[in-house]
């Protein structure tokens, strides 16, 4: 079973029509990339997975969306818990402004599941803060802010706070653009890292990076998503002209 | 070449301004300390006793009196001002704040005098009624003055909150906090500095505040002990008694004056230095 099935999702700004019939389905364990050029709807869909998209006035979506095997989009669909299950990385590193253990055991306190004693938290923060390789180096300032941490090891730090809820899916949404290629690399292979344990999906303008770490591939065009499927046949043998077209550098 | 002229003209005028500040502060404490200095710091600032005329300088019981005004309005007024602040920044519909914001500035607009006449007839009577003492008291312009403080603290504070960034929110929302969550464990710890420099310009404001003061307090001078006594602050006192002074009962109420600046320059550098760290 997917961990995630896009059933023929259409989204609509007002008027305009963002996402159209969207059909896909992301493997569990797995990291899938969405790419396609500047505005063809790629962070749009990626916040349909944890329902962000709600927030925004005059949206109007159609369509299911099944996480394990329930429709996100059903009436009554606990949006808590969703996001609880399905975190996400954006493209600017977001700490909170709060000291860097705050931030690792920040969702745990909002579910009600920080255990009291504080002596506990030290260890929900050595094993969120090592599962991104970032313990060692961080052991000693838990108490200082987080905006004090590098651009990449504040992205660490967002990606420890979902490791520390046990979050399921992690959505990311350009993790790296802010970042410069050093530090993209070294996300990148926690992310390989990660996949051991979360499905992955992840929207990046960086086809070498989907290239790189990704094992499916969709190809999104206007709207559309144009090609679905492993992230090699994408990139060497794609069905669709348009892909083609992309891959190559056409629409840049 | 035009241009030029027009720069230093501006220039020239700020620097009047400064000018003026400057003057003012230089005649306060020309004309304040000698009296402090024949007082005796001590005796100015650590006796109750207040009797200009007869050579009795001591300003405590004016001194708590603002203090404590200035705190029961703290105590009130911040609350509300905060949850005016949150509720307008983050639950009402864009195109309404853009209402409500200008409408509450007004109310910062309104002559203090306004204030006071409202107090006088409507708190006044009803502290009188139901909680006893004159009625005129600590309480009624603590109440008065955290209704006055309230737009001060209320629009900077919703400057401070629209101005955390909307990615902070984002990320809270998106683990799966609610609003209220996102709110108090991540927009108002982000908005910090600005909210307490909101509540220091605010008890700046209250310190100062004279007219409205002197219409509900009672005037009474002494050290309250209750918040139904009537008391009468260093503003009131200056208002009440300049008209009438001479000789070193006038130089004395330049000498409270002159501590009554020192709090709100204090309040107004400490604002600035807190709006500056961010
Ligand atoms: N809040 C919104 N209101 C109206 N239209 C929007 C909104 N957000 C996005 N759009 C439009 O929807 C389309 C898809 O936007 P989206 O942000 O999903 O693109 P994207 O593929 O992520 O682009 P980029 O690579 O630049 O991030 C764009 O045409 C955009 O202008
Ligand atoms: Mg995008």
């Amino acid at each position: 079973m997917p961990a995630i099935a896009i059933n023929n999702l259409d989204l609509y700004y007002g008027s305009f029509q963002a996402l159209k019939g969207i059909t896909s389905f992301f493997k569990e364990k797995t990291i899938t990339a969405l790419i396609g050029p500047s505005g063809c709807g790629k962070s749009t869909l990626l916040r349909c997975l944890n329902r962000m998209n709600d927030l925004i006035d005059g949206i109007r979506i159609e369509g299911q969306v099944l996480i394990g095997d329930k429709d996100i989009y059903a009436p009554g669909t606990d949006l808590i818990q969703l996001r609880k299950e399905v975190g996400m990385v954006f493209q600017r590193p977001n700490p909170f402004p709060l000291s860097i253990l705050e931030n690792v055991i920040f969702g745990l306190k909002i579910h009600g599941q920080l255990p009291s004693e504080k002596k506990k938290w030290e260890k929900i923060a050595f094993r969120a803060l090592s599962a991104v390789g970032l313990w060692e180096t961080l052991k000693d300032r838990l108490k200082e802010s987080a905006l004090s941490l590098t651009l990449e090891q504040q992205q660490r730090v967002c990606i420890a706070r979902i490791v520390a809820l046990q979050s399921r899916i992690v959505l990311m949404d350009e993790p790296c653009s802010a970042l410069d290629p050093m530090a993209t690399e070294k996300i990148e292979s926690l992310m390989l890292n990660l996949k051991e344990n979360f499905t992955i999906v992840i929207v990046t303008h960086n086809m070498q990076q989907a290239a790189r770490i990704s094992e499916e591939t969709g190809f999104m065009l206007l709207g559309d998503l144009i090609e679905f499927g492993p992230t090699g046949q994408i990139f060497t043998k794609p069905q669709d002209d348009r892909t083609n077209d992309y891959i190559t550098g056409r629409y840049g | 070449m035009k241009e030029k002229i027009i720069e230093k003209i501006l220039t020239l005028l700020a620097f009047s301004a400064i000018g003026v500040l400057l003057l003012i502060t230089v005649f306060i404490f020309k004309e304040g300390l000698p009296v402090i200095l024949k007082a005796g710091i001590k005796d100015f600032l650590f006796s109750a006793k207040w009797a200009p005329t007869k050579g009795h300088f001591g300003i405590l019981a004016m001194i708590i009196s603002s203090l404590a005004v200035t705190f029961g309005s703290i105590v009130m007024g911040v609350p509300l001002a905060l949850a005016c602040a949150v509720t307008l920044a983050e639950f009402c519909p864009p195109r309404l704040l853009v209402f409500l914001k200008p409408t509450i500035e007004l109310l910062a607009g309104i002559p203090s005098v306004v204030f006071g006449f409202l107090g006088v007839i409507l708190l006044v009577p009803i502290i009188r009624e139901y909680l006893g003492g004159p009625g005129l008291s600590l309480l009624a312009a603590s109440i008065i003055l955290a209704i006055m403080i309230l737009p001060t603290i209320t629009s900077i504070s919703i400057d401070a909150i629209q101005a955390v960034p909307l990615l902070y929110k984002e990320g809270a929302l998106a683990m799966g906090a609610t609003h209220w969550q996102a709110i108090w464990l991540v927009i108002l710890p982000a908005a910090r500095s600005g909210v307490v420099t909101a509540i220091i310009l605010g008890m700046a404001r209250a310190i100062g505040e004279t007219m409205a003061v002197i219409m509900v307090a009672g005037n009474a001078l002494k050290i309250p002990s209750s918040l139904l006594d009537p008391v009468r602050t260093l503003t009131s006192t200056i208002a009440l008694e300049m008209g009438y002074s001479a000789g070193d009962h006038r130089t004395a109420l330049f000498a409270a004056g002159m501590i009554l600046f020192i709090f709100i320059m204090a309040l107004t550098i400490l604002a600035n230095l807190l709006m500056r760290k961010k």
